[in-house]
């Protein structure tokens, strides 16, 4: 082997040796916080609680369980069918100097930072959704803002599995006399569905990690979800609500909160990249 | 048996030995807490401030004025809560938490140094007709007995509750104030920051909210559409906290240890004295004229 073989072969082990580290030093550390609780409290009663109360002893996390998924799952409904058409466009139906244009615009989408989403959510998009009802802070609201966070990611990643269909398929299509939508129904999209997913997996991983906007919009009421039109708060926006002014105890819980997050996308992940090996 | 000969081999390569180099600095980098004290009696070092966001932004005026008499001291002023301010302070974290609350009985073992106080004021859009509400009202209001203004004479239309996060100090002195469980609160917004309370009242004509007179008072002025709500028939306004005729509000502390080094005694005794009383008022809160008590 030779001598750079080698220094790769050792900076690469490395590094994937640090970041799996990074994944479970952070998992143990929030079992480490999370265990007074789980000790004092007990699983059981995260789930069947009457209430979030923490400072009055009361501890339900379900609603925002579902408040998470809801608004994540959502998100990644808004944001798939978007970015892969914003993929399939830029290669097929858009002029040159359109397409460049349009993924200049997509790639800025991706660099507006998220409490700047949230202003705008906020100032703009909620007192439109107030006129459904309330006060437009609600699941419908950090959903839609959510779902255009997260567009970029299936854009971009479409974008690149639509580039590396092989042009000869293409042309081959093309040859038989295909129209343009059956060449992309038919060829690219079965060719580029690899990508396409993996673009929309970390989509819905980013969804889940979003924190900011989410508090900003969701109105953060912890009560089971009724509707779309209801208020709800995320896992994560809980910690961030809560964490800076949170004593011992009420700390710990918070910590579990966090744990609970990790879990509900580990069984995401989890079941997307089976269902993806299988069907491949 | 090569695996010998491969290490020899690597180390000397530029390039890893810039990337250890990297780790290695991280590792011994002391990260706070230089020597601070009292040298040839003029003051130096650097003192660190944690905890409420409420009181943060007066603390980075007075403490850029503190460093422009004393020269060779630094001041690092950070948020997070009153919460983390407490923790850290007794942690040893920070030197100086501060706290828009009082303590609580398990926060015993540190020493509070009122420098302002602050007055907590209830909100509603400013096209809302509503004159007054009562304490009756309020809690009525906010335990979801009363659902439409209609009903506490103002126009049809839903009352959208804008209520706070546990733990924030605001909410703490709201629940105080009106005697309120929290659990029989029915909010239809639960909001973070005061800012964030605002902008919500500000874009939902039916809502009521709660935060920082001071904070509202501000905002008012650079138009933005609410109104605050006299209480008990006291006007909310920074005069009125300021004269102690208005019911609802919190002191603004710094917290610390029994043991504070001298330098940030000094820093406290600086906030409380008059030389900053228009900084305090600048922010709209309301400085408190009371005998400094750091010790020493």
């Amino acid at each position: 082997m030779s001598r750079n073989d080698l220094i790769l072969k050792i900076i690469s082990r490395v590094s994937a040796l640090l970041s799996a580290a990074v994944v479970l030093l952070i998992l143990r550390f929030l079992i480490h916080e999370a265990t007074p609780a789980l000790r004092e409290i007990g699983l059981y009663r995260f789930l069947t609680d009457p209430s979030w109360h923490p400072l009055s002893g009361n501890f339900n996390l379900k609603p925002m369980i579902v408040a998470t998924l809801v608004t994540s799952l959502g998100a990644v409904l808004i944001a798939g069918p978007l970015g892969i058409a914003s993929g399939l466009f830029v290669h097929f139906y858009a002029p040159p100097a359109l397409a460049t244009w349009h993924r200049r615009i997509v790639e800025i989408l991706a660099g507006i930072p998220s409490v700047v989403f949230g202003l705008w959510g906020l100032v703009v998009l909620a007192p439109i959704i107030a006129n459904l009802g309330g006060s437009g802070q609600n699941l419908l609201t950090a959903t839609v803002v959510l779902g255009l966070m997260v567009l970029p990611t299936v854009a971009v990643l479409s974008d690149n599995a639509v580039a590396a269909v092989p042009r000869e398929a293409i042309q081959g299509a093309a040859a038989l006399g295909m129209s343009r939508w059956a060449t992309v129904w038919n060829i690219v999209l079965p060719e580029s569905r690899s990508g396409i997913v993996a673009g929309i997996i970390l989509a819905l991983t980013r969804a889940f990690g979003e924190t900011m906007a989410v508090l900003m919009l969701a109105g953060n009421v912890v009560e089971m979800p009724t509707s779309l039109l209801s208020p709800g708060r995320t896992l994560n926006a809980n910690i961030a609500l809560e964490l800076g002014y949170a004593s011992t105890s009420h700390r710990s819980v918070l910590f579990v909160s966090g744990l609970i997050l990790m879990l509900v996308v580990s069984v995401m992940v989890t079941v997307i990249s089976r269902r993806r090996r299988t069907t491949q | 048996m090569n695996a010998d000969r491969k290490t020899m081999k690597l180390f000397p390569h530029p390039f890893l030995a810039f990337i250890l180099s990297l780790l290695l600095t991280g590792c011994f980098r002391n990260p706070s807490n230089e020597v601070s004290g009292n040298v040839d009696g003029k003051l130096s070092g650097k003192i660190t401030l944690t905890g409420s966001s409420t009181i943060a932004p007066l603390i980075t005026e007075i403490s850029r004025r503190f460093e422009e008499q004393h020269p060779a001291v630094r001041i690092d002023v950070q948020t997070g809560g009153s919460g983390k301010g407490i923790a850290d302070t007794r942690m040893g974290i920070a030197e100086i938490g501060m706290a828009s609350r009082s303590l609580k009985a398990d926060e015993a073992d540190l020493i509070t140094h009122q420098i302002a106080a602050d007055g907590v004021g209830l909100i509603v859009h400013s096209s809302n007709p509503i004159k007054d509400l009562t304490a009756e009202q309020v809690i009525s209001i906010y335990t979801n007995q009363i659902q439409n203004w209609k009903e506490v004479g103002g126009k049809e239309g839903d009352i959208t509750i804008v209520h706070k996060a546990e733990g924030r100090a605001t909410l703490e002195v709201f629940l105080n104030h009106f005697e309120i469980d929290n659990t029989t609160v029915k909010p239809d917004v639960i909001v973070g920051e005061n800012e964030h309370a605002i902008k919500t009242v500000a874009g939902t004509e039916n809502a009521i909210g709660y935060v920082s007179i001071g904070t509202a008072e501000a905002d008012i002025a650079a138009g933005v559409p609410i109104r605050l709500l006299p209480l008990g028939g006291v006007e909310a306004s920074t005069a009125t906290v300021s004269s102690g005729a208005f019911p609802m509000s919190r002191p603004l502390n710094l917290i610390t240890t029994d043991s504070p080094s001298s330098l940030a005694s000094e820093f406290i005794r600086y906030c409380q004295s008059p030389e900053v009383h228009d900084l305090i008022r600048s922010q709209y809160f309301i400085p408190v004229s009371s005998e400094p008590n750091v010790a020493q």
